[in-house]
């Protein structure tokens, strides 16, 4: 019997702007996982928040690639949707909506033209529900995808024996090099924020007007 | 109508109009309507912010120390530009001292973002506006390689080198996956490299991607992690301990060692393959001098890179400080961001509300209140203009001025002034470069020339790497480690009221936040991005800003082929993200250009 093969090197790479609402779920799923596994060295988490070009480097050294992203499929708000392979560029492709400066879909096309796309790739995508709410947090239908998105992660990670050791408290917001700093973690970045009166957010609803009545 | 603008422009929008939306390969979201004459020149131009900002709609009421995170996170470009900004308007505000090391430090981390972002936006954002890949897929390896030899001592080179990269491209390009390739004008007549040169650029955009890796790793260690790199108010995260063996926690000398090594191949990578590609592509457009705009008569920089901490003199400097206007180079003004009269903010043609839009507002007093309306000449509906009406408010960007005048910054801006101060450093690489190229002085104010003063930072501030790299190395051998002060730290040792400004030179040019704290808390944050002052709207005199500028006067070889609009835009490096907020769904993979 030979010796069992190497884990495969395996990247969680949650992408979006955690400012915009439900755009930040991709990382706000990441700083889940973060708080609550421990992995081997061949696991990396990753908060790539809206990098483009940065991001290269890291995919092309995956070999599985899981990316944890709000995506609009055209689905009721809330929907998750899971893609695989060759199909994963499309999705997140079309009718890019977040500020990423190079498409995610962009930075797959300079990982495969450099050779190095990983072998297999996962898309966990939740359709948002809002979008423009800047300085905002996940909507709760949203929300309530983060340990979905998380089990659908494990369950297509299962065969190739990626290990999750769950913690058995989770780890502070902020202790961990791949989490956003202590004051973007979920919790702070909600309770901190500033009221309306506080600040004006009306411009949101004018600024939504083209998208409402589109 | 042929208007004159204050600013010395003739605006004639009564030819046909092209409209671009959005402008693609840049950050953000930006739209850009010109109007053509018979031959096909833009007569007139409007550059259009699609999206609303409001930094102070997340910051108000948190706790300053945090500030930078948030900034940080405001787009995915300059994330470390703006966090050091934040740092140092946070420090300003509360009369906080950084130690020596920390400037070192922070220099090093705002050089390799300099460094970094003016190579991936030569190659990756810019680089196709020159470049033809279709036509690289056609030229001969050894003719390449003839060409590669002939103007750099660069290792690759060897025809079977080129033959195997434009054989990979072509394979990528069969399979289907255009991917970077996708909205290119392939075959535009605009595009005048031969074959071989063409197969060049493609090549060492690979190569160029590939190194750009290497660098960012200089802020994984100073940074604690990259993306989004940890900052600190009072000095920088990162312990120094150089005789740590572990790789958690302090820098060690295993880290140093690493980033001298990284230092030393990025001078080499800028110095080998970046300059010599830009000299010979320039060398196939020297008929091409449009773009010039603003940069030959009105230009701003805040300077960076203090040689010393705690010193904020233009003289500590070592990217310089000054305004230069009415094309006088001869005289340098010196630029007090405190100044309530020099710079100022107008909305009569954004899409906000002052009480009295006649007039400008200082950051430290500034109002962003939307309001969004549309002039009476607008063509289109509310929710898909097809046509914007430029003499009422058009954009959701502001319109900066410094004295009233509208105002060029970024490379160009930085190394116009260099060069007027007469600093060798800049003087001297500007004046080979037009001698190597046989162009007069004048050609340095065009789309090019602010493509080749971004070329010639990225050598400048690869050499300061090394430069203060060196110094902090000094600095640890005669045992100085510190790297924060925190005796200011905890909000009880703070005043009750204070404001501040923090300045920096980001790779595209002036960046300004001001904040205003109360009782330990952020009352006010405004921030002053570059792509304000470039992209920026007409203002209530009529001046009309950079990008505007910019275009008037270009030939277009194709009214359905905005190549020569995206290539004087793209020579700005336009960052739209933390200027403006989002408006629309936007971001359709094509362009959509119409001409009317």
């Amino acid at each position: 019997m030979s010796a069992p093969a190497a884990p495969p090197r395996t990247l969680l790479l949650g992408i979006g702007n955690l400012l915009w609402a439900d755009e930040g779920f991709g990382v706000r799923v990441v700083e889940h996982i973060a708080r609550h596994y421990r992995f081997g060295p061949e696991v990396r988490l990753l908060d790539g928040g809206t990098q483009g070009i940065y991001l290269v480097d890291q995919v092309r050294w995956a070999e599985l690639l899981v990316i944890f992203d709000a995506v609009d499929y055209g689905l009721a708000p809330g929907t998750l949707k899971l893609v695989e392979g060759e199909a994963v560029p499309r999705f997140l492709g079309a009718r890019k909506m977040s500020l990423h400066q190079t498409g995610f879909q962009e930075v797959l096309a300079l990982a495969a033209l450099l050779g190095d796309l990983p072998e297999r790739m996962l898309l966990v995508g939740v359709q948002p529900a809002e979008l423009e709410d800047f300085g905002g947090s996940l909507t709760p239908g949203v929300r309530a995808m983060i340990e979905p998105a998380v089990a659908a992660a494990r369950d297509w990670l299962a065969p190739h024996g990626v290990e999750w050791t769950a913690l058995a408290q989770p780890s502070e917001p902020g202790a961990l090099a791949d989490l956003p700093h202590g004051a973007l973690a979920l919790g702070r970045y909600e309770q901190e924020r500033p009221s309306v009166e506080q600040a004006c957010r009306s411009g949101d609803a004018r600024v939504l007007e083209r998208l409402r009545e589109d | 109508m042929t208007v004159k603008t204050p600013n010395g422009y003739s605006l004639d929008d009564s030819g046909r109009r092209v409209v671009v939306d959005p402008v693609t390969r840049i950050e953000g979201h930006m739209r850009c309507e010109v109007n053509l004459d018979d031959d096909n020149v833009i007569r007139n131009a409007v550059s259009t912010g699609t999206m609303w900002r409001g930094l102070e709609v997340i910051l108000r009421g948190r706790d300053p120390r945090d500030a930078w995170a948030f900034t940080e996170r405001i787009c995915g470009v300059c994330t470390g530009t703006h966090a050091l900004t934040s740092v140092r308007a946070v420090e300003d505000a509360l009369g906080i001292a950084i130690p020596e090391n920390a400037n070192s430090i922070r220099n090093i981390m705002q050089l390799t973002l300099q460094v970094h972002d003016h190579l991936v936006h030569f190659y990756h954002l810019h680089a196709l506006d020159w470049v033809d890949v279709v036509s690289a897929l056609d030229a001969d390896p050894r003719e390449t390689s003839r060409l590669a030899q002939s103007i750099s001592a660069w290792p690759l080179s060897s025809p079977g080198y080129f033959r195997d990269v434009q054989n990979r491209v072509k394979r990528f390009v069969e399979s289907g996956q255009l991917g970077p390739f996708m909205n290119g004008y392939w075959g535009n007549p605009a595009y005048k490299l031969p074959p071989e040169a063409n197969l060049l650029a493609l090549t060492h955009y690979l190569e160029a991607l590939d190194f750009q890796k290497e660098i960012v790793k200089i802020h994984t260690v100073y940074g604690g992690k990259n993306p989004h790199p940890n900052w600190l108010v009072g000095g920088v995260p990162c312990a120094i301990n150089v005789d740590g063996t572990g790789a958690v926690g302090a820098v060690n000398m295993e880290r140093l060692n690493l980033i001298s090594s990284i230092i030393d191949r990025t001078i080499e990578f800028i110095d080998q393959v970046y300059v010599p590609d830009l000299i010979a592509i320039a060398g196939f457009y020297k008929d091409w001098t449009y773009g010039g705009g603003l940069s030959s008569q009105a230009v701003l920089s805040y300077g960076d890179i203090p040689e010393h901490a705690n010193d904020d003199s233009a003289e500590n400097q070592l990217l310089p400080r000054g305004a230069i206007i009415n094309g006088r180079f001869d005289e340098i003004h010196d630029v007090d961001l405190r100044d309530p009269d020099e710079i100022q903010e107008f909305v009569d043609h954004a899409w906000f509300s002052y009480p009295d839009e006649s007039r400008g507002l200082h950051p430290w007093d500034g109002i962003t209140e939307p309001n969004f309306t549309l002039g009476p000449n607008t063509k289109g509906t509310r929710t898909r203009i097809e046509q914007i009406d430029e003499r009422a408010k058009y954009s959701w960007i502001k319109a900066p001025r410094w004295r009233g005048h509208a105002m060029e910054v970024g490379p160009l801006a930085r190394w116009t002034i260099g060069y007027a101060k007469g600093i060798p450093e800049f003087k001297e690489p500007v004046d080979k470069l037009l001698t190597d190229l046989g162009l007069p002085f004048d050609a340095l104010f065009s789309t090019l020339g602010r493509t080749a003063a971004r070329g010639l930072e990225a050598s400048w501030a690869a050499h300061k790497l090394r430069h203060f790299q060196d110094k902090l190395m000094a600095a640890i051998a005669a045992g100085d480690t510190t790297t924060a002060n925190v005796e200011r730290w905890e909000p009880s040792t703070w005043p009750k009221r204070a404001k501040g400004v923090g300045t920096s030179e980001a790779p595209r040019g002036a960046l300004g936040h001001w904040v205003v704290i109360d009782s330990g808390k952020i009352e006010n944050y405004q921030a002053v991005v570059p792509t304000t002052w470039n992209g920026s709207p007409r203002d209530p005199a009529g001046n009309i800003g950079a990008f505007e500028a910019a275009l008037l006067n270009t030939p277009v070889a194709r009214a359905d082929e905005p190549l020569e609009i995206l290539r004087t835009l793209h020579s700005f490096d336009p960052c739209l993200a933390c200027s403006t907020h989002v408006m629309g769904p936007g971001g359709e993979e094509l362009t959509r250009v119409k001409v009317r």
